[in-house]
């Protein structure tokens, strides 16, 4: 199968796409940028799905594995003979999974920001920014190279900031844009001097080669990268726990997830496709693409283990107390990121293709991102169909809604029934396998990922019944549900919510290639699920109807559920740090010796010219006689000259 | 002429030649200014008519660059009054000193 003849068009098109919006958007384009974004993601996502059907059912394997493939690759900078940055584009099977999920989800946000956006002013550029974005996403999961993955990485933060701070003339939106980016940029340099730190050792910036050369013991790259050290561990320690800081920045681990909750003041549909769906979940798939060196290294995967489950923990006790539904939400993915971290890092990695199901971890992550992506983004968007009804964001000005909005009614329910893992929708399939994989390997994470499955089935059925529930039904909707175009979305997502786990992913998706069957074992899953239920009695119990259940717990746990309504105080913390720490001993001096020696010293070199010119000036006195005495002095010095010293 | 030796007339020259560099220097009128300037010319030229007369007498260099010298002179003298004349127009004052516009 040819895939050079048309993947290449798969990341150029939104290119294009943005760069016809973006430059005559405005004047050309004001009411059909909509369509012309809608139509080039429907382009797109076709040619995505041919690639996936192409590569998981035609010719992706070969001899029952299925191979990486590189259908184009440029070498952009050569360094030197072994050392180059090319860009290229590979097909395995997780980048053909998230083309898919990525052209998949950003076109039910293009046709959902139809209806939602409509009668905004600046329509083209938010159409432009989407499109850039879906670029940028696209070339982060198709990357060969390891330098190409930190350009696209870069991009995605780039347009994570700009539909963040889209309504920028909200204070509120641009403070939140700001934090983003300097969140995300300062994990990024992290992330930088892993990169290099990790190519230096290897030689190279492939990622094939990269992974190869660091994976077999006796390469001499391996021997050098593991026995040289720094303070006490490897170097290939540090080099892998620079990558993760970058990838938990973008991902929104603690302590670096502040940006997350802030970044729910852009537009919903973009919420739904940035910080849900898609680019959060470039950290887990950084971590996934280095995964053969990532499970060499035990601290690393302990690291990325417990930072994964300690954010999904803390994440899902916040969430339980915000009113801010995007808020809820914002947490919520947290959560789940931080369950598809803790899955890759109890996962073990054997290249032997036999043992390929004891990576079952890697699986389970990458199933989870699939079966998140779905319910996440219909969720959010969701919550976008209320938000325009209700005109507001607080879950007090909703309640009872489920009259007025029966379809977002239905898809919310089904949504949160699979985010809570109640068989047979998708997330159900998706939880059982990391929770199976933690219990393989570490049984403290597999208790805590139980625990954090039922406050996850608390809140967001908390969520359900306080939007949807808890008060009479209102009469005063000032939309209704919204347009058929945003009814769309919402239908096609349920139907991948309710469906998506029944693929077989483990058949798809593998560490090493290799397929293996998975089954799901019942007695298992009986102990998270009745959790679950549980959970969601309990939620129903305190919010379907009203009552004052829920604020007389909320006062006898008062300290803690203050600090858990407060964030746990971390936003506070960190604007201590940077303002009273950093700004005053670092900023404060450095801006002081900038102003009065770094320019003291080049006013001072002004001062002296003025100074000696004002001494030498009388020297042109306007008298053509004083001229002509000053022409007869340098004759005579011409004539002294050449009379005794040229002799 | 023989019994004349040729530093006598180099003494004239020069001295004609210092004196009319003193009379730039220091008159205030312009005319002044001017017939200096003539004198250092002239002297010159009995410089060259002298070198010419007693270094190579079979020769005419010295007394072809003289007649140059003279009329170039002359039409020098000519610019120089025109010169002189406007500045008059726009002074109404042919000081030098007056002329001073171009002082720092």
């Amino acid at each position: 199968m040819n895939y050079a003849s048309y993947i290449l068009w798969i990341p150029l098109l939104p290119l294009a796409c943005f760069v016809l919006l973006g430059l005559c958007g405005r004047n050309y384009f004001k009411n059909s940028s909509g369509i012309i974004g809608t139509i080039v993601l429907l382009a797109i996502t076709v040619l995505s799905l041919i690639t996936a059907y192409h590569y998981f059912f035609i010719d992706g394997k070969v001899n029952g594995v299925y191979q990486s493939i590189i259908p184009l690759q440029y070498t952009w900078l050569q360094f030197s003979p072994n050392v180059s940055i090319d860009l290229g584009i590979v097909l395995d099977p997780i980048s053909v999974m998230m083309l898919v999920v990525v052209t998949f989800v950003s076109l039910m946000v293009h046709i959902f920001s139809l209806g939602y956006m409509k009668g905004e002013e600046r329509f083209s550029t938010y159409y432009a920014f989407l499109s850039l974005f879906t670029f940028s996403m696209l070339g982060l999961v198709v990357s060969t190279n390891i330098f190409q993955i930190y350009i696209f990485w870069e991009l995605v933060g780039i347009s994570s900031y700009l539909l963040i701070g889209f309504y920028y003339d909200k204070p509120s939106a641009v403070a939140a844009s700001k934090k983003a980016f300097i969140v995300t940029r300062f994990a990024d340099l992290g992330f930088l001097i892993g990169i290099l730190i990790l190519s230096f050792h290897a030689e190279t910036l492939d990622f094939h080669i990269l992974i190869t050369r660091l994976t077999t013991t006796q390469s001499p790259q391996f021997i050098n990268i593991t026995t040289s050290s720094f303070l006490g561990a490897s170097v290939l320690t540090w080099g892998l726990m620079l990558v993760f800081i970058g990838g938990a920045g973008k991902s929104a681990m603690f302590p670096l997830h502040i940006w997350l909750p802030d970044a729910m003041e852009g537009p919903t549909p973009v919420s739904a496709l940035i910080h849900a769906a898609t680019m959060v979940v470039a950290g887990v798939y950084l971590v996934a693409r280095l995964f053969p060196v990532f499970s060499l290294d035990l601290t690393v995967m302990n690291i990325v283990a417990y930072i994964g489950i300690l954010s999904a923990l803390i994440a899902a006790i916040i969430a339980c107390t915000q009113t801010d539904i995007k808020r809820v939400l914002a947490y919520s993915t947290m959560s789940q990121i931080g369950y598809m971290m803790f899955a890759l890092g109890v996962s073990i990695y054997k290249s032997d293709i036999f043992i390929a199901s004891s990576s079952i971890g890697y699986t389970a992550s990458m199933f989870h991102l699939f079966t998140h992506a779905f319910f996440k983004s219909l969720l959010f968007l969701c919550a976008g169909a209320v938000i325009h009804a209700v005109r507001s964001n607080d879950m007090s000005d909703m309640g009872g809604l489920r009259k007025q909005m029966p379809i977002t009614h239905i898809a919310f329910l089904i949504a949160c029934l699979a985010i809570a893992g109640i068989p047979p929708f998708s997330g159900f399939f998706s939880k059982e396998e990391i929770l199976s994989a933690a219990y393989q390997s570490n049984k403290l994470i597999y208790f805590i990922g139980v625990l954090t499955s039922m406050l996850t089935a608390f809140y967001m059925f908390r969520l359900y019944f306080n939007i949807f529930h808890n008060k009479e039904s209102r009469k005063d909707l000032h939309h209704g549900e919204g347009t058929f175009s945003m009814k769309m979305p919402l239908i096609i997502l349920t139907i991948c919510a309710a469906l998506a786990g029944f693929v077989p992913f483990s058949s798809f998706v593998t560490s090493t290639g290799k397929p293996f069957e998975s089954h799901v074992d019942i007695v298992f899953s009986i102990l998270p699920v009745s959790l679950a239920v549980i959970a969601i009695l309990f939620a129903a119990r305190l919010y379907r109807k009203q009552n004052d259940l829920p604020d007389r717990i909320a006062n006898s746990m008062g300290g803690i559920y203050r600090s858990a309504y407060k964030k746990f105080y971390i936003d506070e913390i960190y604007l201590f740090i940077t303002k009273k720490i950093i700004f005053n001993l670092i900023g404060r001096p450095a801006a002081w010796i900038d102003k009065n020696i770094v320019d003291g010293f080049m006013n001072l070199l002004a001062t002296i010219t003025a100074k000696i010119s004002e001494l030498i000036k009388k020297l042109q006195s306007g008298k053509v006689q004083n001229y002509a005495l000053y022409f007869f002095g340098g004759v005579i010095g011409l004539a002294v000259v050449f009379i005794y010293w040229l002799k | 002429m023989n019994t004349v030796p040729i530093t006598h007339i180099l003494f004239v020259s020069t001295a004609l030649f210092f004196i009319g560099m003193y009379g730039l220097f220091t008159r205030r009128n312009m005319i002044t200014m001017l017939m200096s300037i003539e004198l250092m010319l002239n002297s010159v030229n009995i410089n060259f008519v002298a070198f010419n007369k007693y270094l190579y007498p079979d020769q005419l260099n010295g007394i072809f660059f003289t007649i140059f010298i003279i009329t170039i002179a002359a039409a020098e003298a000519a610019v120089g009054i025109a010169i002189i004349i406007n500045l008059y127009r726009s002074h109404h004052s042919i000081d030098v000193e007056d002329a001073g516009e171009m002082k720092w």
